[in-house]
């Protein structure tokens, strides 16, 4: 019987990676056909050329470096104030904590439009108050899209803060204080690195987030685009195959990101087993 | 509060505070206020802003019940305005796509948590993670792809003969919204399947083996032991998958036939064709309403907090 539901459960996890692949195969594998649309159906012939139309988008180009621009600036923000969050909540209790907490992970629920127009309403109202409509900062753009970004992936640093927090000895700066720290010191020395691990897989998740945001950003950008939205504007008129040759680029990347975080976890996994069994040995031979 | 000024003194605890008042009120608070504000008064060209028509009005809210067109549901003939048609299938394919999900991702998210292998689990969680850091533009282009009349899913079909004519599968078999119900569908379902593969985690496996000792069929097993353990990743995996399936444009847009509208298309006409911002917040006001009565609504049925969906 046990085996049996084995069986099948990895039948049935094989099928459904299956499922989650072959969109993708079939998506790089149309940038190699040498054909107009993009499709691997009629199959026309071997091609590099639209790797080579890709390389010579500047359009593209553009909208990479503005995704890479905008998700640096969310770090940026989102880390500081998301870790800001996580130390204040960690610190008071009550009713203020739980309204608070609210108010801090609603954003993460909130749909991304809503998040959107919200955002480019309350500065678009702030530049018609101070009698300077539209001009910058109040108007759209991507320093909107960064702020409409941060409101919420500020949530998710928050969290995993928050998390790491649990296990933290609030004794040690105590012990700190107590041998004459300065309040920047604990900060510095005591509380921040602990907190690393935590602080450092945020950034991580909030770069990503950023690159992978869309509804915010069509709401609140003006004439310069993200590459999310550029290849969405793409699809949407009439498109060439050079997409999929971006799409490639970017699944060959994340393979390869996978693959390196795979062996490093084998290899960590590997260097913890010695070490167990080494212990083990060790054990043995004072008991002998 | 005492505890943290003891702890980083007066000035670290500032910058702790005017961060968090930064988020809070700038990027959070204020913005809905003014959204909400704004969906009250008319849109007016600039020089008429302050004038004798800036005044307070549910005109934007109105115009969601203009237009009424003929449709049906399940064969039902009905008359109902066009946006409140478009809001209802919205919500009712989202709840289709939260339900599809949560049948494919269930049985997934019990293997990964108690019958493979503990040792191959980060392995199989990567596999399944590789496809989710594709980014969601690029997922719903490769259904484009894919379900296009001359794509290879039609070639296939036509192949293996099963068809002798191609599907306009963008158009849809059953609604027009096939297509799009499909692809949502895919996008969404490891939204789903990883609240519920933690929740399932945590159960103690001798549960488990003690209810089936006690001669409880598998079905009875899950339903009395396993599915109200997992009840807060359900939760949280139904909330996450109903938002993001209700709120994509993305989607909607890539693959939606003409006759399949998406309500945040009809926002995005409105805020960025019409540029009629004061009637996008209105809608963008029944939107968020919905959200949050959904929520509450899986909150009261799943019996679970807010914290527990939010993780």
């Amino acid at each position: 019987m046990s085996r049996n539901r084995a069986i099948l459960g990895q039948i049935y996890f094989g099928l459904f990676v299956l499922y989650l692949l072959v969109p993708l195969v079939v998506m790089a594998g149309a940038a190699f056909n040498d054909s107009k649309l993009p499709t691997v159906a009629p199959w026309k012939g071997f091609t590099w050329r639209w790797f080579g139309d890709l390389w010579a988008d500047q359009v593209m180009w553009g909208a990479f470096l503005n995704s890479i621009l905008v998700a640096l600036a969310v770090v940026a923000l989102a880390v500081p104030i998301g870790t800001a969050a996580a130390i204040v909540l960690n610190s008071i209790s009550g009713k203020f904590r739980a309204t608070l907490y609210g108010f801090m992970v609603a954003p993460v629920l909130a749909p991304g439009l809503v998040i959107g127009i919200s955002t480019v309403l309350f500065w678009n109202q702030m530049g018609n108050t101070l009698g300077a409509p539209g001009t910058w900062p109040f108007g759209r753009g991507l320093h909107l899209a960064t702020l409409g970004q941060v409101s919420y992936i500020a949530a998710y640093v928050m969290l995993l803060v928050l998390a790491r927090l649990q296990s933290f000895d609030p004794g040690l700066e105590e012990a700190a204080l107590d041998l004459g720290a300065s309040h920047g010191q604990v900060l510095r020395r005591i509380l921040l690195p602990h907190l690393y691990p935590a602080i450092a897989a945020s950034a991580a998740i909030a770069f990503f987030q950023s690159i992978e945001n869309f509804n915010v950003t069509l709401f609140t950008k003006a004439s310069e685009t993200t590459l999310t939205v550029y290849v969405f504007s793409q699809v949407r008129s009439g498109i060439t195959p050079k997409i999929n040759a971006l799409a490639f680029l970017l699944i060959l990347l994340t393979l390869i990101l996978a693959l390196v975080y795979e062996a490093n976890r084998r290899r960590k996994a590997r260097v913890e087993a010695e070490r167990e069994a080494e212990a083990r040995r060790a054990e043995a031979a004072m008991l002998l | 509060m005492q505890d943290l000024l003891r702890r980083y003194g007066t000035g670290l605890t500032t910058i702790f505070c005017l961060l968090v008042a930064f988020w809070i009120l700038v990027l959070v608070i204020l913005p809905n206020f003014s959204m909400l504000f704004e969906s009250f008064f008319p849109y007016l060209p600039v020089v008429e802003l302050g004038g004798p028509k800036d005044v307070f009005t549910m005109q934007n809210y109105e115009k969601i019940l203009a237009n009424p067109i003929e449709t049906s549901w399940f064969g039902v003939p009905v008359t109902i305005p066009i946006h409140v048609s478009t809001f209802i299938d919205t919500v009712f394919f989202s709840a289709l796509v939260t339900l599809m999900t949560l049948i494919f991702a269930y049985p997934l998210a019990y293997f990964l948590a108690k019958v493979a292998h503990p040792k191959s689990i980060p392995t199989l969680l990567l596999l399944l993670f590789i496809p989710m850091w594709v980014s969601e533009a690029l997922r719903a282009f490769a259904w484009y792809i894919i379900l296009t009349f001359n794509g290879p899913l039609n070639a296939l079909l036509k192949a293996l003969g099963i068809i002798d004519q191609g599907i306009r599968w963008q158009n849809g078999v059953f609604t027009s919204y096939d297509a799009i119900v499909i692809v949502l569908t895919y996008c969404y379902v490891l939204f789903m399947l990883f609240p519920i593969y933690t929740a399932i985690t945590s159960l103690d496996t001798n549960q488990i083996e003690a209810a089936e000792d006690l001669g409880s069929p598998w079905w009875r097993t899950h339903w009395r032991v396993v599915i109200p353990h997992a009840k807060p990743g359900i939760a949280s995996g139904c909330v996450m998958v109903f938002m993001l399936s209700a709120g994509s444009l993305l989607v909607p847009t890539v693959v939606g036939s003409t006759k399949a509208n998406w309500f945040p298309q009809t926002i995005y006409t409105w805020f960025n064709d019409a540029l009629d911002w004061n009637t996008g917040a209105a809608y963008s006001m029944i939107f968020l309403l919905v959200c949050i009565i959904f929520v509450i609504l899986a909150m009261r049925v799943f019996k679970v907090k807010l914290s527990d969906i939010a993780k």
